[in-house]
C-alpha cells in the first residue's frame, strides 16, 4: 500500500500543483511566458512548451498528440487554418457558451478574427491575436508612377507603376502555404472562392474554375511576364521582399506582406536593408490590399493565432479558464506591444493606439483588413486543398489563366475524392 | 505430396526419413516452444497487429480529421496508387537509387572488407575507421552532406574540377539524386563490408593454399575461389541493402524534402499520412511498399539461386 501510494505521487509531479501544457509558437515566446506565470493559480501551474518554426510542423506535432488522445495537451496556439480541420477531428473542446457568444455575437472581436474560430456552428478555440496583408510601398515610388494611394489600387495598376519606374512588386510566391495566401486573396477579391460549401467536407464545392480563378491567375501572368517582377519571383517568401523596399539604388518596391513589416523597417533604420535614415522611413506607406478586379472591395489575407483546449485534456476546465486569460486585452496588448502581434480586439486597438507605439491610420488599416478580409477555406481537408492548389499553380511563371485554373479544379477535386494522389 | 513421391529426392522426403526424435527430444522440444511462446504472441503483437491494422485501413477513404467521412471504398486506394503518375514516378525513382546505391556499395564494400581481412599492422584503427560512417545517425549524415553540397558554405564545388563555386547541386533533379545517393553511400557501405567481412573470414585458406599451388593468378583465385565461396554472404549483403535502400527516407527527407521529383515511396507514404492525415491511401501505399519489399527479396533470393537451407547446414 506505501508502495503504491508513493509511486502515485511520484507520477503525479513533484510539487503536487498541476501543470498545464500550453504549446506555442515561436514567436512572442518571452510575451507567452510572462503570461504563463500571470495566469497560473493555487490551482494548476501553466507550462510553455515551444513548438517548431515552420507551421506545417507545428500542425504535425500537435496533431500526432492529439490523435494519440494525449492528456498533457492542454492549451495550444493554432493557426487559424487548423482550427476546422482540428475541431473536425475532435481534439478541441468546445468553447462554453458565455465565452463564445461575446466572440461571434459581441462588437468586440474584429469580424475576421472571430471567423477563424467557427466550425459548423461552435466556437472551437478564441482569437488571440490576428494578423493581415497590406500593401507596403515606398511613397516617392508611388508619386512617381503618378499613382493615387488614397483611392484603392487594383494589382494592374500596382505593376504597372513599378515597371515603369524601374521598381519591383514583392509577393510570397514560393511552393508554400504563403503562396496559396496570395492566390486565395486575388480569387476573393475577384468575388470568388476556391472551395465552397466546405462544410460538406470531401464533397464541397470547387470553384477555383471560375471567372475570379481566371482574374487570380491573370494577375500571376501579369506580375510574371513584367519588369516590376522580383529576381527570386518563383521562390520568394516574406523575407526575401524586405530588402528590396529600401535598396542601395533603384526606387524600391509595392509589396504586399504582413504586419511584421513596420516594426521590422523602424528597428532597421541605418542599418543594413533598412531605410538609410528617418527620412527614408517616412517614405514608407501603407494602402489597403490591391484589388483583383477595379471596382471589387479587396479581401486582404487573415492570418494569427487562436488558442484551442484539447480535448483529452485531464483539467479541461482549469484550461479553459486558462486559455480566457491568456488571451485578456492586456495579453493582446503586451503582444502587440511588445512583438508586433496585432490584437483580435477592438478594445485591445484603442489600448495600442494609446500606447503611441504604432501610427494611427496603420492600426485603422490592419483593423480594417482584418474586420474586411478573407479567410482561407475552412475544412478539415484544408492541408489537401492547399497541397493540391499549390502543385499546379507553381511554379507562378507558368500560371495560364486559359488552363491553370481550369487544371486546378479538376486536380483538386480528384484530391478531394480520393482519386489522385498528391 | 506428389512431388515427395514423385521426387524421392527433394529435401522434404528427405526431412522425413529422419529418425524419430527421442521422447527426451521431443519433451525439451515442447519445453523450447512454450518458453518462447510469450515472445512470438509479443512480436506478433508488434508486427502483425500494425501490419493487419495498415491492410484494414487501406480499404477506407479515410482522413483522420474527417473520421466520420469514412467511407469503405474496397481496393480502390491501391487502384488509385497504381494508376497514378506520381506513384510510378516514385517509384522508378527509389529503384534507381536502389540499384546505384547497392551496385557502388557492393564494389567499395568488398574492397574494404579485403583490407580489413588482410590488413596486419594497426587493424584495430583500420576497422574502427572504415566503419564509423555506419555509427552515425542517419540523419545527422544527411544534414553533414547538404552542408557538403551546399553553394554558400559547403566544400564539394571547391573540390571537383569541374563544376562553378556557385554550382546549385539541389537546384534539378539530376545534381540533387546524385547529392540523396552520394550521402547514402557513403552512410552504409561499411555495413556491407562488414557482412561481406564475415564471408570473407569463411573461405577457407586451404583452398587459396591449393589454387596458388596450381599456379591460379590473384585474379583467378578471387573469381574462381574466393567470390563462389561468399555468395551466401554476398546475397546476404545485397538483400539486406537492397531492402534497406528501397525504404529510403531521412537522407531525402533531410536533403531535399522530396524536391525537384527526389521522392521514394516512403516519403510519398510518410506525406499522405502525417502530412495529410489520409489514412487510407497512405495504408494502402505502405502496403504496397511491403509487399515491393518482399518481391525485391523473393528476387534477390531467386537470383542469387543460394540454398538457405544449405546455407543454415540442415541438408
Amino acid at each position: 500500500m506505501a508502495l503504491a501510494s508513493s509511486l502515485l505521487a511520484a507520477c503525479g509531479g513533484g510539487s503536487g500543483t498541476p501543470q498545464l501544457n500550453w504549446y506555442v509558437n515561436p514567436d512572442g515566446v518571452d510575451t507567452f511566458r510572462t503570461y504563463a506565470d500571470e495566469c497560473s493559480t493555487d490551482q494548476y501551474d501553466i507550462a510553455v512548451q515551444q513548438l517548431p518554426a515552420s507551421a506545417t510542423d507545428q500542425r504535425t506535432q500537435l496533431a500526432r498528440r492529439l490523435a494519440a488522445e494525449d492528456s498533457s495537451t492542454d492549451i495550444m496556439n493554432l493557426d487559424p487554418v487548423f482550427v476546422a480541420e482540428f475541431a473536425n477531428a475532435g481534439w478541441l473542446q468546445e468553447v462554453p457558451e458565455e465565452v463564445a457568444s461575446k466572440i461571434t455575437e459581441g462588437d468586440d472581436y474584429l469580424e475576421g478574427a472571430a471567423d477563424t474560430v467557427v466550425w459548423d456552428d461552435g466556437v472551437f478555440a478564441i482569437p488571440l491575436w490576428a494578423n493581415t496583408q497590406v500593401l507596403w510601398y515606398r511613397k516617392s515610388l508611388a508619386e512617381a508612377a503618378g499613382l493615387d494611394m488614397s483611392q484603392p489600387v487594383t494589382w494592374d495598376q500596382v505593376i504597372d507603376a513599378a515597371a515603369d519606374q524601374g521598381g519591383t512588386v514583392g509577393v510570397q510566391a514560393n511552393r508554400y502555404e504563403a503562396y496559396v495566401v496570395w492566390i486565395n486573396a486575388l480569387v476573393q477579391g475577384a468575388g470568388g472562392d476556391i472551395v465552397s460549401d466546405t462544410e460538406a467536407g470531401r464533397d464541397a464545392k470547387v470553384d477555383l474554375d471560375s471567372d475570379a480563378g481566371r482574374a487570380a491567375a491573370a494577375v500571376i501572368q501579369k506580375l510574371a511576364d513584367s519588369d516590376a517582377r522580383q529576381a527570386d519571383f518563383t521562390v520568394s517568401n516574406e523575407g526575401t521582399s524586405l530588402g528590396q523596399m529600401f535598396p542601395a539604388e533603384g526606387p524600391g518596391e509595392f509589396m504586399t506582406n504582413w504586419t511584421f513589416v513596420y516594426a521590422n523597417y523602424k528597428g532597421l533604420v541605418g542599418k543594413p536593408g533598412g531605410p538609410a535614415d528617418e527620412q527614408q522611413f517616412e517614405d514608407l506607406g501603407w494602402a489597403r490590399y490591391p484589388q483583383t478586379v477595379q471596382g471589387e472591395t479587396s479581401k486582404p489575407p487573415i492570418g494569427g493565432i487562436d488558442i484551442g483546449v484539447g480535448a483529452y485534456s485531464e483539467h479541461p476546465d482549469w484550461a479553459m479558464e486558462a486559455a480566457q486569460c491568456i488571451t485578456s486585452t492586456k495579453a493582446q496588448v503586451d503582444l502587440a506591444v511588445n512583438d508586433g502581434l496585432m490584437p483580435s480586439t477592438n478594445s485591445a486597438y484603442d489600448e495600442v493606439a494609446a500606447s503611441g507605439e504604432f501610427p494611427e491610420d496603420l492600426l485603422d488599416l490592419y483593423r480594417t483588413s482584418v474586420d474586411e478580409g478573407g479567410p482561407r477555406p475552412k475544412s478539415p481537408f484544408y492541408s489537401q486543398i492547399s497541397s493540391a492548389v499549390q502543385s499546379v499553380w507553381h511554379s507562378p511563371t507558368s500560371v495560364d489563366p486559359d488552363s491553370t485554373p481550369k487544371e486546378s479544379a479538376q486536380f483538386l477535386t480528384d484530391v478531394l475524392a480520393g482519386r489522385r494522389l498528391l | 505430396m506428389t512431388s515427395a513421391t514423385v521426387a524421392p529426392d527433394t529435401e522434404r522426403t528427405r526431412r522425413r526419413k529422419r529418425p524419430e526424435a527421442s521422447d527426451r527430444a521431443r519433451a525439451e522440444n515442447s519445453l523450447g516452444m512454450r518458453l518462447v511462446a510469450p515472445a512470438i504472441f509479443l512480436m506478433l503483437l508488434v508486427t502483425a497487429f500494425p501490419m493487419l491494422r495498415a491492410l484494414y485501413l487501406s480499404l477506407f477513404n479515410y482522413s483522420l480529421t474527417a473520421p466520420e467521412e469514412r467511407d469503405f471504398v474496397g481496393l480502390s486506394n491501391y487502384a488509385t496508387a497504381l494508376t497514378d503518375s506520381l506513384f510510378w514516378r516514385d517509384t522508378l525513382n527509389t529503384v534507381l537509387i536502389m540499384v546505384v546505391t547497392v551496385a557502388v556499395e557492393l564494389v567499395i564494400g568488398f574492397v574494404f572488407a579485403m583490407v580489413m581481412h588482410r590488413v596486419i599492422f594497426a587493424r584495430g584503427v583500420i576497422r574502427t575507421s572504415i566503419l564509423i560512417p555506419y555509427g552515425i545517425i542517419t540523419v545527422v549524415s544527411g544534414f553533414a552532406w547538404q552542408f557538403a553540397f551546399s553553394n554558400n558554405n559547403g566544400f564539394v564545388n571547391g573540390w571537383l574540377p569541374l563544376i562553378g563555386d556557385d554550382f546549385n547541386w539541389f537546384g534539378q533533379y539530376g545534381s540533387s539524386i546524385v547529392a540523396i545517393m552520394v550521402s547514402e553511400i557513403w552512410k552504409t557501405t561499411p555495413f556491407m563490408s562488414l557482412l561481406l567481412l564475415a564471408g570473407l573470414a569463411q573461405v577457407s585458406e586451404d583452398m587459396l593454399e591449393a589454387a596458388k599451388v596450381d599456379g591460379a593468378t590473384w585474379w583467378q583465385r578471387l573469381w574462381k575461389v574466393i567470390l563462389p565461396n561468399m555468395r551466401s554472404a554476398i546475397m546476404v549483403a545485397v538483400l539486406f541493402r537492397a531492402l534497406d535502400a528501397y525504404r529510403i527516407f531521412d537522407n531525402i527527407f533531410v536533403m531535399t524534402a522530396g524536391a525537384n521529383g527526389t521522392e521514394s515511396v516512403s516519403f510519398l507514404t510518410y506525406r499522405q499520412v502525417i502530412e495529410q492525415f489520409q489514412l487510407g491511401i497512405g495504408s494502402a501505399l505502405s502496403v504496397l511498399l511491403f509487399l515491393s519489399v518482399l518481391l525485391i527479396a523473393f528476387l534477390i533470393v531467386k537470383i542469387f539461386r543460394v540454398d538457405l537451407a544449405a546455407a543454415r547446414q540442415e541438408g
